[in-house]
């Protein structure tokens, strides 16, 4: 470690550009509060990606939107929790500081580029507009004719109005807004879901590229643990609300250690696979007004044992990731189960019939 | 990839040209321009197309229409009518358009707060613009102009207040469905504030049916400002085709043609306008297009 720092920035050491520490955001509904974030905590290192995994459902687009504050209901708020940026702690913010931050510190790429572009705005309208909106130093259209050149597109498309492009150009576009300001963390939120194969390839090489240039935190929201592997240095893993497991996005890969992740990569690996043998993790998400006690997992769980129904599962560390399971609990009477090795973790998994 | 850049596949004709292409399918909409068009040389060119002042008396009283030196006739006071019509058009497409612009600025600014904001704040300015629809619109600008006075000022404004009501709840109703699409969230996300948000990324959007409600509102506030005027309410300074019905009605019977003139000349611009408000309307809205 101690070499690496003479040589040049040490990611690790440096402080990071955001930590979210025990995040609870509350939706009010007619059945009384919901939280789709429950005491998440995650940290992006400067010039690291980091993958947010889940299935949809679980609350990681939520986590996103309570990172920025900003909702698309009025009836969520975030109730506990911090979310520090480079160190300077936005919950106490009121909106006005909040609306700096935004657009300026912290960019967000959507899923749907073309709906969340004005469809009567020129793109560079939209972006000069926004490097105005921040109070840009220097000429304005230059930097936009600028950014559009980082992403890969002609300046002249600075003329052209959204619907004149093509689904990739349109995210393009996105990720050049989202860079405008110089922001030192990304949140891209499933950007490539809404794209064609190919295309999505390139927009995931353009994001890498940006990232790596620039030294930007980026915070990748996807279900698709293939893009994970591909783009991020780090890993958290979301089920119902929770992170249950975190860590390198090698070691998560090779050594699995909570049975849902385990789940998850069997269900992927499945499906790459010729046979075409179905792996699923049975059941689905569980209602999140009435989360189940104890581990939210325990229903869908073929190892679940009797305080998983009860207790909430410690966060254990386990080699380099830490996970929220009981099978890791050093109370835990058996000896530690090393589930990552081999197809070992499909017997989590393969269960047959889908419980209704 | 072998190219960094992507180039624009295919150019796209411009926003405006297609807006062309369909309104130019409306036979009726391109007749309504050509009248408004034509109008508004007419009022521009006034001074050089009128044969005579338009204020100037003469002998020659009472002379029908297609009279040497005065095609349209002159009135009890020998004054020309022809010129009368062509400096009436001044007086009317300068409180139609300046009583519309003003009507548009207070309704889009109001339907746009009330859109947007929704709430407690929708909720009172929406009665309070309620309040301004139900005052019949004629009697008040009547009893404002009786009082106050008749200045062209003064009369632009009292048309303009009285017709805000409607823009400001259709472009509430507009700001209603537009601010829960994602591209108003998409502003949000990039830090924008309510002002530019509402002004800057929504209004451009609803522009269309605002434009066609604002043709509609000129043509209003061509036959009010006539109205007024007809009641001997109109600016006494400046000829107008509603202060020179005025003064036709003493003559109906005598002289038809001190009526017919304006009356045509207010008709045909309120036709004009509103042939050309309905053309945008269904040059710019999806559901009226076909094909």
């Amino acid at each position: 470690m101690a070499v690496q720092l003479e040589q040049g920035p040490a990611p690790l050491a440096a402080e990071p550009v955001l930590e979210v520490i025990d995040l609870v955001t509350e939706i009010r509904t007619m059945r009384g509060p919901v939280r789709p974030v429950n005491r998440v905590s995650l940290r992006v290192a400067p010039g690291q990606a980091v993958g947010l995994v889940g299935e949809s459902g679980s609350g990681k687009s939520m986590t996103a939107f309570s990172i920025m504050r900003l909702f698309p209901t009025p009836a969520a708020r975030v109730v506990e929790g911090r979310v520090l940026l480079q160190g300077r702690d936005l919950t106490p913010l009121p909106e006005a500081e909040l609306r700096r931050v935004r657009g300026s510190r912290m960019g967000m790429v959507f899923q749907d580029p073309s709906a969340y572009l004005n469809p009567v705005l020129t793109v560079g309208a939209q972006i000069a507009e926004q490097l105005r909106a921040h109070r840009w130093p220097g000429p304005v259209e230059e930097r936009v004719a600028h950014l559009l050149r980082q992403v890969g597109l002609r300046p002249e498309v600075a003329r052209r109005y959204p619907h004149e492009l093509s689904g990739g150009m349109r995210q393009r576009v996105s990720i050049a807004s989202a860079i405008a300001c110089d922001p030192p963390l990304v949140l891209a939120d499933e950007p490539t879901t809404a794209l064609d194969v190919t295309v999505q390839a390139q927009i995931l090489q353009l994001l890498a590229r940006l990232q790596r240039e620039r030294q930007m935190g980026l915070l990748l929201i996807t279900h698709d643990f293939g893009i994970v592997a591909e783009l991020c240095d780090y890993v958290y893993i979301m089920y119902a609300a929770e992170i249950v497991e975190e860590g390198p996005v090698e070691e998560v890969f090779d050594r699995p250690r909570h049975p849902y992740t385990q789940g998850l990569l069997a269900g992927m690996l499945s499906v790459t696979r010729r046979d075409r043998v179905r792996v699923t993790i049975p059941g689905s998400v569980p209602d999140l007004a009435q989360p189940p006690a104890g581990c939210r997992f325990h229903p869908r769980c073929a190892r679940a044992m009797p305080q998983c129904r009860t207790a909430a599962p410690p966060r254990v560390t386990v080699g380099a990731s830490r996970t929220a399971c009981w099978l890791y609990d050093p109370g835990h009477g058996h000896d530690q189960p090393d589930p990552g090795q081999g197809g070992s973790h499909a017997e989590t998994s393969i269960d047959g019939n889908p419980a209704g | 990839m072998a190219t960094r850049s992507l180039a624009v596949q295919g150019r796209q004709p411009h926003a405006l040209q297609l807006f062309w292409h369909r309104y130019a399918r409306n036979r009726l909409g391109v007749f309504g321009l050509v009248v408004v068009v034509g109008l508004l040389l007419v009022a521009v060119l006034a001074p050089w197309l009128a044969p005579h002042d338009p204020f100037a008396t003469s002998r020659d009283r009472f002379l029908p229409p297609l009279s040497p030196g005065h095609w349209l006739g002159t009135d009890h006071l020998g004054r020309d009518v022809l010129s009368g019509v062509i400096w009436g058009s001044r007086v009317s497409l300068l409180v139609g358009f300046a009583a519309a612009a003003t009507a548009m600025a207070i309704g889009i600014a109001v339907g746009a707060v009330s859109g947007y904001y929704g709430g407690a704040v929708d909720a009172v300015l929406m009665r309070i613009t309620e309040l301004f629809q139900v005052v019949p619109r004629f009697v008040l600008a009547l009893l404002v102009v009786a009082f106050f006075g008749s200045g062209l000022g003064k009369l632009i404004l009292v048309i303009g207040l009285l017709s805000w009501p409607q823009i400001a709840r259709l472009v509430r109703g507009q700001y209603l469905s537009h601010k829960a699409l994602p591209y108003v969230d998409g502003a949000r996300v990039l830090g924008m504030g309510s002002g530019r948000i509402m002004f800057g990324e929504i209004l451009p959007n609803v522009m269309a049916p605002i434009i066609v409600t604002a043709s509609l509102d000129i043509a209003q506030a061509i036959l009010l400002e006539a109205s007024l005027g007809f009641f001997g309410l109109g600016d006494p300074n400046v000829p107008s085709w509603g202060g020179m019905l005025n003064n036709a009605q003493a003559y109906l019977r005598l002289a038809w043609w001190l009526s017919v003139f304006p009356g045509a000349a207010i008709a045909l611009a309120v036709l004009g306008f509103n042939l050309v408000g309905d053309a945008i309307n269904e040059a710019t809205n999806p559901r009226l297009r076909e094909g």
